[in-house]
């Protein structure tokens, strides 16, 4: 497990010096992009079981509020933008609280519906607000100078590799804290946890702040990478589902399982878009390749995979 | 001013009936099989593709076609429960939501290869003839639809109090095991809840189908309404869906013509959030603290 991290981490860091290609360097950064989402997602539905699928929300506020900050301070393209990411960070995660708040008073499916109805939300402010977000005209960023075509996605890997392995980091400082067995006492019963003093209230809510800070940092990169966002195209519900498709193909709740599915879905995904050609025949493919994950593999693959692993063990102790 | 409000409203209540129904169906699939279809506005685009190739092809008016579509689109619901609902085991809540998306996904590519991603209506008379309310024009399909649908939500109330099959519908919405225990085979009524709730796709997408101009993507806008009014009914609840899709559709019809149409659907949304806060399962739910 650990030399195969380190060769994954090793290959990660050296691709766009092995392979500056920037085709393969663009399907490097929307990988990692989803490496990111699919882990912060993790975070909060994977460990806690609140399954959200209105995360796309903060990944096109992440986009608004980076891209709104660049204007008003008028930061220059270039390196700049980054250092304003961490702050898109907080301001995702304190805008997520209220939320939060709200949302999380129900359970389950009503939870579920309930963060479709605040993305939707969002989209229709984002499309309403004109005088602030541009509305259907969408919003630009500011484009960097001076970077050639070949050089430009080569910041941008980066910018997600970093924000990737953040989530990550967290997801495993917290996945072995005490913090981490409080998130996954709320999934196995959460009436239960409460009875035994774990402070579910506070846990679910930071879980969903972080989960939702991380997801906002990322739609911050995102959106200035792709120079403008647009409110249908940002706060896009294929986004906030692809996500978390990717954490279930894995296996939520553990901290490989996101990593694990984004790297086998999103550059599959970019794969068939391109191989379909047309938008209609990859949605049926991208359809049929979902109901083949949930239905073949409903644990997800690390789950399912030990599982295996060790009923074999346990056929060989008694052979 | 006032005449407008009011017959916004009028119209609110004429569309909130019919979005009561299609809800009805989506509510009582969760209440039986305790699955959220997030296919169900894909469905009704389904059903509103199926009225519109009866009415190209072979010139069947929407209504009378649902004497065909109707039974299609239960049959079709018995297929999609039995190849992809029946197999979830573990985790069905969370799964079947992204089972269901799937479906919705695949419906709508499967649509936009045979129909192409143009918009089209159903081109009908009483789509455009229409009645004055108060200098508001009400267009007769409204007042077809709102019947229709209280015709249809009169069927499924007598079928689920009247009779024995209905019985067991709700025996298997209050306990779906002890149903088991006393002999209901609770998977048949699961498929055929299903096969029902399709059935009122179809009748949604009738209506949907003249009052909008739809393509294979207008899914997402009908699922978010269905799933917010079924949410705000409290989940499981038929009574609760067939009030809040009316308090719904009134509230964004009224707030289109006093604010701006662009802030209606947003209404929809807060209405939901502001009752979430003082009650957390709907108006008409139940259990609060039991995962619902």
């Amino acid at each position: 497990m650990r030399i195969a991290a380190g060769v994954l981490g090793a290959a990660a860091l050296l691709l766009p010096v092995l392979s500056p290609d920037p085709s393969f360097l663009n399907i490097g950064v929307f990988t990692l992009m989803y490496v990111g989402l699919a882990t912060a997602w993790n975070i909060s539905g994977g460990y806690t079981g609140y399954v959200s699928l209105g995360h796309a929300g903060f990944f096109g506020l992440g986009a608004y509020t980076l891209g709104l900050m660049l204007g008003h301070l008028r930061v220059p393209g270039g390196y700049a933008p980054f250092l304003v990411v961490p702050v898109v960070g907080l301001v995702t995660a304190a805008l997520a609280l209220p939320v939060g708040w709200i949302a999380l008073r129900t359970r389950a499916a009503t939870f579920v519906i309930v963060t479709i109805a605040f993305m939707f939300m969002l989209q229709i402010l984002a499309t309403n607000l004109r005088p602030v977000t541009g509305g259907s005209q969408g919003l630009g960023f500011p484009v960097p100078q001076g970077w050639s075509p070949a050089f430009v996605d080569v910041p941008f890997y980066y910018a997600m590799l970093a924000l990737a392995l953040l989530a990550l980091a967290i997801s495993w400082a917290l996945r072995r804290s005490q913090i981490g067995l409080g998130l996954l006492a709320i999934r196995d019963d959460e009436d239960r946890a409460l009875a035994h003093g774990v402070p579910t209230w506070a846990l679910k809510i930071g879980a969903f702040a972080v989960s939702a800070g991380l997801v906002g940092m990322i739609g911050g990169v995102y959106g200035y990478y792709v120079t403008y966002v647009y409110p249908q195209f940002v706060i896009d519900p294929l986004i906030g589902i692809s996500m978390v498709l990717m954490a279930f193909l894995g296996g939520a709740g553990t901290i490989a399982g996101p990593v694990l599915g984004a790297l086998l879905l999103e550059p599959a995904q970019l794969e068939l878009a391109y191989f379909a050609g047309s938008a209609r025949l990859y949605l049926v493919l991208y359809a049929a390749v979902f109901l083949a994950v949930m239905l073949l593999l409903p644990r997800g693959i690390i789950p399912s995979l030990a599982a295996r692993i060790e009923s074999w063990q346990a056929a060989a102790r008694r052979a | 001013m006032s005449g407008l409000v009011v017959g916004a409203a009028m119209l609110g209540v004429l569309t909130g009936g019919v979005y009561a129904l299609m809800a009805s169906g989506l509510t009582l699939i969760f209440g039986v099989m305790r699955i959220i279809n997030v296919g169900h506005g894909a469905l009704v685009v389904l059903g509103a593709y199926l009225s519109f190739a009866l009415l190209r092809g072979l010139h069947i008016d929407p209504f009378l076609g649902l004497a065909v579509t109707m039974p299609a689109m239960f049959a079709i619901g018995l297929v999609l429960e039995l190849l992809f609902i029946r197999p979830l085991r573990t985790d069905r809540e969370a799964l079947s939501v992204l089972v269901t998306y799937a479906l919705a996904l695949g419906i709508e590519g499967v649509l936009g290869y045979l129909f192409s991603s143009d918009f089209q209506q159903l081109r009908v008379w009483y789509q455009t003839a229409s009645f004055a309310v108060g200098g508001f024009g009400v267009a007769y399909v409204y007042v077809f639809g709102f019947l229709l649908s209280i015709a249809v939500l009169a069927a499924l109330g007598a079928l689920l109090y009247a009779t024995t099959f209905g019985a067991s519908i709700r025996a298997t919405m209050l306990n779906r095991s002890a149903a088991q225990l006393i002999g209901i085979d609770v998977e048949r009524v699961s498929a055929i809840t299903f096969g029902i709730g399709m059935a009122t796709a179809a009748v949604g997408g009738v209506v949907f189908g003249i009052t909008n101009a739809f393509n294979p993507g207008s899914h997402y806008d009908l699922i978010s309404r269905l799933l917010t009014i079924i949410v705000l009914g409290g989940l499981g609840s038929l009574k609760g869906a067939i009030v809040a899709a009316v308090l719904m559709l009134v509230i964004e019809d009224v707030t289109a013509v006093v604010v701006s149409p662009t802030w209606a659907a947003f209404t929809f949304f807060a209405l939901l959030v502001l009752i979430l806060i003082t009650r957390p399962q709907g108006l008409y739910g139940l259990r609060a603290r039991e995962g619902t």
